[in-house]
């Protein structure tokens, strides 16, 4: 069963088998705003945890995107080369940003859940 | 909040209870953007009309027998060749014609001037008006006296703006675009703006413009729009922001601002910089202020640095964004001169990638002022 986790940095988690799904939480894309461009990740890069993965652009400022955790890339979400506006309407569902395979899975443990992600935005 | 030198704005309550995010801005705390975001925002002020507040910017009004001619050594234009009510852009030009700041300055009477100067330079400016006028006050008799308002400054922009200023009371009729009128006691209005679409900015005391917020608001045609709308707004009609498009390193010539400069002036004009403008004129600008129109949809930003096809350095990014009415990334930067054709392909590096840049006439959307 798919387990979500957070990070500090305003990103989401889901884990499946060893495979993570990544993208950024609703909080963030409300602090981002309107976005306009998503630079996607290349398929089979290799990423350390706090590696810039993507970068999302607002009408005003880039922004990146941190790996949460070590791992490779093995599916970037294309659908946002046409519309990234899915991550300011659907930031948790089909706004996701990119599927990577996890090096080190004991890495997860220092992530958040979501009631103390919450406790964080306060 | 506390403990700093942020500046507030005086209807800050009312942005509070409009659900704005604020952001750090000259100086200032300004409503960067309202729930609509900024995408709506722009649109709004485009196909309808957007209400911002302004009271950043700083107002001098400049009186006295002696104001044109303080004026005319300020600024590179004729003050006394103003209509009443007639609005001119111009600037304080630095001894080497760079920018120190861009100004309105709309002749209210036969010795009474309002000058309109931008939040970030308002401190700098002040100093520089009274340095000249303690000068000119030194070599004999000089009647002038600078007077820098303390007012709710809001913008109304749109192609309604005229008809909810209406529905709120307040006539708009005869003033066409470039021209400002005191319709009330300490109002200044002007029709003008930073959009490129018809609008007004009206200055005013704080509790008429309490009154005049709510009224307008009331018109479903009206909606505020923060900072980060006014940028893109004033980008994609080609207007330059200063500290970014203009500098105090950048001349009007470079920045394809000559036009208000009227020949006389630039001929035999007194004022500051003088010498250094024609010196560069005579010369011609090494590099151009130009549209850039980014292929694709990946915004370049300012201080992206321009190549041509070979490689080789053309200048830099000074503005950049994404234009929600044109539909495309938007850019402003400066290139050489013999680069700066509309047509020329050039490549911005955006984090290491090159993309490609194609310099683009402005405005990008085009300017629908009211001109009578």
């Amino acid at each position: 069963m798919a387990k979500t986790y957070f990070t500090e940095d305003h990103e989401w988690l889901r884990v499946e088998g060893g495979v993570a799904t990544v993208g950024i939480t609703d909080y963030a894309q409300q602090q981002l705003g309107d976005l306009v461009f998503v630079e996607l990740p290349e398929l089979g890069r290799k990423l350390a945890k706090g590696d810039t993965a993507v970068v999302v652009e607002s009408v005003k400022a880039a922004s990146d995107v941190y790996a949460p955790v070590d791992g490779e890339i093995t599916e970037a979400n294309t659908s946002l080369s046409s519309d990234p506006s899915l991550v300011n309407s659907a930031a948790t569902g089909d706004g996701w940003l990119w599927k990577m395979k996890l090096a080190n899975e004991s890495q997860l443990d220092g992530l958040l859940d979501e009631a103390a992600y919450k406790a964080h935005i306060g | 909040m506390t403990g700093d030198d942020t500046k507030h704005l005086p209807l800050e309550d009312l942005h509070v209870a409009a659900g704005a995010r604020f952001g750090a801005f000259a100086g200032w705390s300004m409503p960067l953007t309202y729930p609509a975001g900024v995408m709506k925002e722009h649109l709004h002020s485009r196909e309808h009309a957007g209400l911002f507040d302004i009271s950043h910017m700083k107002l001098f009004e400049i009186s006295g027998s002696g104001a044109a001619a303080l004026l005319n050594r300020a600024c590179p234009f004729d003050a006394g060749a103003l209509e009443v009510s007639q609005s001119k852009y111009t600037f304080f030009l630095n001894e080497a014609a760079g920018i120190l700041d861009d100004l309105i300055v709309t002749r209210l009477g036969a010795e009474r001037f309002m000058m309109v100067a931008n939040a970030g330079n308002a401190a700098a400016d002040e100093k520089h008006l009274r340095a000249l006028v303690k000068n000119f006050e030194a070599e004999g008799d000089f009647d002038v006296k600078v007077d820098a308002l303390d007012r709710v400054f809001l913008a109304i922009q749109g192609p309604e703006a005229w008809a909810a200023l209406s529905r709120a009371g307040i006539e708009t009729g005869s003033l066409v675009f470039m021209h400002g009128i005191e319709p009330r006691e300490k109002w200044f209005m002007s029709r003008s703006g930073y959009t490129g679409e018809d609008g007004f900015e009206i200055c005013l005391p704080e509790a008429d413009a309490r009154n005049l917020v709510t009224r307008l608001l009331e018109d479903e045609r009206v909606m505020w729009v923060g900072l980060a709308a006014r940028d893109s707004l004033r980008l994609e009609a080609g207007l330059c922001l200063h500290g970014l498009d203009i500098t105090p390193e950048i001349d009007p010539a470079s920045a394809g601002l000559m036009w208000a400069i009227p020949k006389e002036v630039r001929a035999s004009g007194a004022f500051i910089g003088a010498d250094a403008l024609r010196a560069i004129l005579q010369r011609g600008p090494a590099q151009k202020r130009v549209g850039l129109k980014p292929e694709g949809r990946q915004p370049v930003r300012a201080g992206a640095a321009l190549f041509d096809a070979d490689g080789n350095p053309a200048g830099h990014v000074t503005s950049g964004g994404f234009g929600p009415s044109a539909g495309h990334p938007v850019a402003m930067g400066y290139v050489q001169t013999p680069l700066a054709k509309s047509g020329a392909k050039l490549f911005a590096d955006v984090r290491g990638t090159k993309i490609p840049v194609d310099i683009h006439p402005l405005p990008f959307t085009p300017h629908r002022y009211r001109k009578g």
